[in-house]
């Protein structure tokens, strides 16, 4: 297991610097350049000056060079360009923990309730709760997030005034904008869960279980939970790298500080080291989310933790 | 001799699109203490399905089993019982060992908790109790270090492993009747006389009886005390082991035996011909089944009768049932076509 695991995160750092090389060569393809804008009205050697200090008058191969000098030796991912004096890794670290914290609450609502409705679906194939909750699967997967927010927003909000309308601080203000973000994937789970609920109650060891004599409850707890919900791993890893940046729409609209609106604003500002900087903490943590559940499957199924230490032991 | 199990007119209908199937039609036997009941018959002819009708096991949304069916179990009509009071019968008096271990077993739970489970649902043990227990049972069905073997999960066992693991969940709970579904189709030649012999041997041990569902005639020859044979949802013959292969009387058995392949058989073939037989036609369809008998189509001592008017149940002095015209006192005698097992010793 160990062999595999330390495979596993050398891949993961070559597919890093892979990302990383990747993104340094095409945001510079972009064209215009961040101090372009800054010193338009600025006399050519000052605007000169400008360029040598953020090393833009170098050649590209020594810009790639230098960038990794610094994120090597000092962990360095530079200063922003739109916000003089704001470090990239600062930028990072000040704001990732508020999207963070809403994905997960987000991810949390949205796989406890999916799992929940799709077993329940299963369960009454054909019936009412059925129809129902496939309803409320195809509403979710088809209406988008920021309309469901607004929604949310002027009926428990403005209209009962439960929930704080925007902003960010106590618990209450996560609330509406970790429901908003989580409908869609509850819906996607819902589907997944259904499925291999469907799937699992007709396997042959359903029959055996029941023929020992246990009860419904008892059978799904049991039997169908742990094996219908490999698939539904396999769906969070990705999903869970996604809410760090794929809300900003949301946070955009409850005006939440997160990574998201960051991210896509410094894409504009042409801010290369800012979208250098949330490229490769987006590709890792992504690709360590990857990782991470590639270890769980093993833990949940038997199987494939067999396979692997057949591997590791080649 | 005490009856464990006693079944009257049973009758089970498979709801599909194509329409109603009369998957079992309307079937008595009784099972007795501690015997084998082998019932034997072709694929689709309901062998299974009385198994899992017996202990209500069948699909819920498309089966239903017909009011007049009786499956009479310590006093109480098992096609009549509510779920809940099914749940404490199945498992623990009544338990089944399916055909393919390999998808019976659940893959993601270890040896040990799939037995264990069947201990704690019925009775009230310990943690420790239990584990305790199940080293016993795997240990009865010859499974080596089980202490360490009940870590392990289904893959990590041969297929006739994973069948000695299915007949320790089954029995477990020392059943007074145990179904055995095909139980040893999937496995190779060597390990299905192994787990037959297992069977028997635990059977002794713990007095179960044991229903035994086969197509395999060889293996009804060795372990079966009586067999019964089905045809098209109907029995059409039982009778000890003896009375079936020393004296068949129904057409469709001959035809059974005749198709069971012998090395001598293919040698002394007078015609010269090396052919096994095989008998022509398929099953009626079940969807609309015949009125009169259900093997005329295919029988070749069929009379006009036999297409007319069903042939009721004739019983010899000795309790040999036969559901066929050709017992009636008025019909022609016909010479068995078979070498039986009381031939055998003439030559």
């Amino acid at each position: 297991m160990l062999k595999y695991i330390l495979k596993r995160v050398g891949y993961t750092l070559l597919a890093l610097f892979i990302i990383t090389t990747a993104t340094f060569f095409l945001v510079r393809l972009i064209p215009g350049n961040p101090i372009e804008a800054m010193t338009e009205k600025l006399p050519d050697s000052i605007r000169q000056q400008f360029f040598e200090q953020y090393g833009f008058d170098k050649p590209l191969t020594e810009q790639y060079k230098l960038f990794w000098e610094n994120l090597l030796t000092k962990g360095d991912l530079g200063e922003s360009l739109k916000y003089r004096g704001r470090k990239v890794t600062d930028t990072i670290a000040q704001y990732a923990p508020v999207s963070g914290r809403l994905g997960l609450q987000a991810i949390a609502i949205g796989v406890v309730s999916g799992i929940i409705l799709g077993i329940l679906s299963a369960l009454n194939r054909g019936k009412l709760v059925d129809y129902l909750v496939m309803f409320i699967a195809i509403f979710g997967i088809s209406i988008p997030n920021f309309v469901i927010a607004s929604l949310l927003q002027y009926f428990l909000s403005i209209k009962l005034g439960w929930f704080p309308t925007t902003g960010w601080g106590t618990f209450s203000y996560t609330v509406l904008p970790s429901l908003a973000l989580s409908l869609n994937s509850t819906a996607k789970y819902a589907r997944y869960m259904r499925a291999n609920c469907l799937d699992v109650l007709n396997q042959d060891y359903i029959i055996t279980a029941k023929a020992k004599g246990m009860g419904k409850t008892h059978l799904i707890f049991k039997h169908v939970l742990r094996n219908s919900i490999l698939p539904i791993i396999t769906l969070l890893g990705p999903q869970i790298a996604l809410m760090f940046g794929g809300a900003f729409v949301v946070e955009k609209i409850f005006s939440i500080p997160g990574l998201g609106s960051y991210f896509v604003s410094s894409v504009s500002d042409r801010d290369y080291t800012m979208i250098m900087g949330q490229t490769i903490f987006m590709a890792a943590l992504y690709i360590f989310a990857v990782l991470v559940v590639d270890i769980l499957y093993g833990f949940i199924d038997p199987r494939i933790r067999l396979a692997d230490t057949k591997e590791g032991g080649n | 001799m005490e009856k464990v199990l006693e079944i009257k007119n049973l009758s089970v209908s498979l709801h599909t699109y194509a329409g109603e199937i009369k998957a079992i039609r309307n079937i008595s036997f009784d099972l007795f203490h501690q015997e084998t009941l082998v019932i034997v018959g072709e694929s689709g002819c309901g062998k299974s399905m009385t198994s899992k009708a017996i202990i209500q096991l069948l699909p819920e949304n498309i089966a239903e089993t017909s009011e007049k069916s009786q499956i009479m179990f310590e006093g109480q009509n098992l096609a009549q019982l509510p779920e809940k009071t099914l749940k404490n019968i199945r498992g623990e008096k009544i338990s089944m060992v399916f055909q393919d271990p390999t998808t019976y077993l659940n893959p993601t739970m270890t040896i040990g908790a799939q037995i264990g489970e069947c201990l704690s649902l019925h009775k009230k043990m310990t943690r420790a109790e239990i584990r305790q227990q199940t080293i016993e049972i795997l240990g009865k069905v010859k499974i080596s270090n089980p202490e360490a073997r009940l870590k392990q999960y289904p893959h990590e066992f041969s297929g006739g492993m994973r069948q000695r693991v299915m007949i320790a969940m089954a029995l477990a709970c020392r059943p007074k009747v145990l179904i055995a579904d095909e139980p040893t189709t999937a496995l190779d030649v060597t390990t299905q006389a192994d787990i037959m012999d297992l069977i028997k041997e635990l059977q002794q041990e713990l007095g179960t009886a044991v229903i035994l569902i086969t197509h395999d005639l060889g293996i009804a020859s060795e372990v079966g005390n009586r067999i019964q044979v089905m045809y098209a949802g109907e029995i059409i013959e039982s009778g000890t082991k003896e009375q079936i292969f020393n004296s068949p009387a129904h057409p469709y058995t001959w035809a059974l035996l005749r198709s069971v392949p012998t090395v001598s058989a293919a040698r002394t073939d007078s015609s010269g011909s090396h052919k096994l037989y095989s008998l022509p036609g398929t099953p009626p369809d079940l969807i609309a089944p015949p009125k009169a008998c259900a093997f005329a189509g295919r029988c070749e001592y069929c009379m006009d009768i036999c297409n007319r008017v069903h042939p009721p149940v004739f019983e010899d002095r000795d309790g040999h049932l036969v559901s066929c015209w050709l017992c009636h006192p008025q019909a022609p005698k016909v010479e068995i076509p078979v070498k039986t097992k009381g031939d055998k010793h003439h030559e």
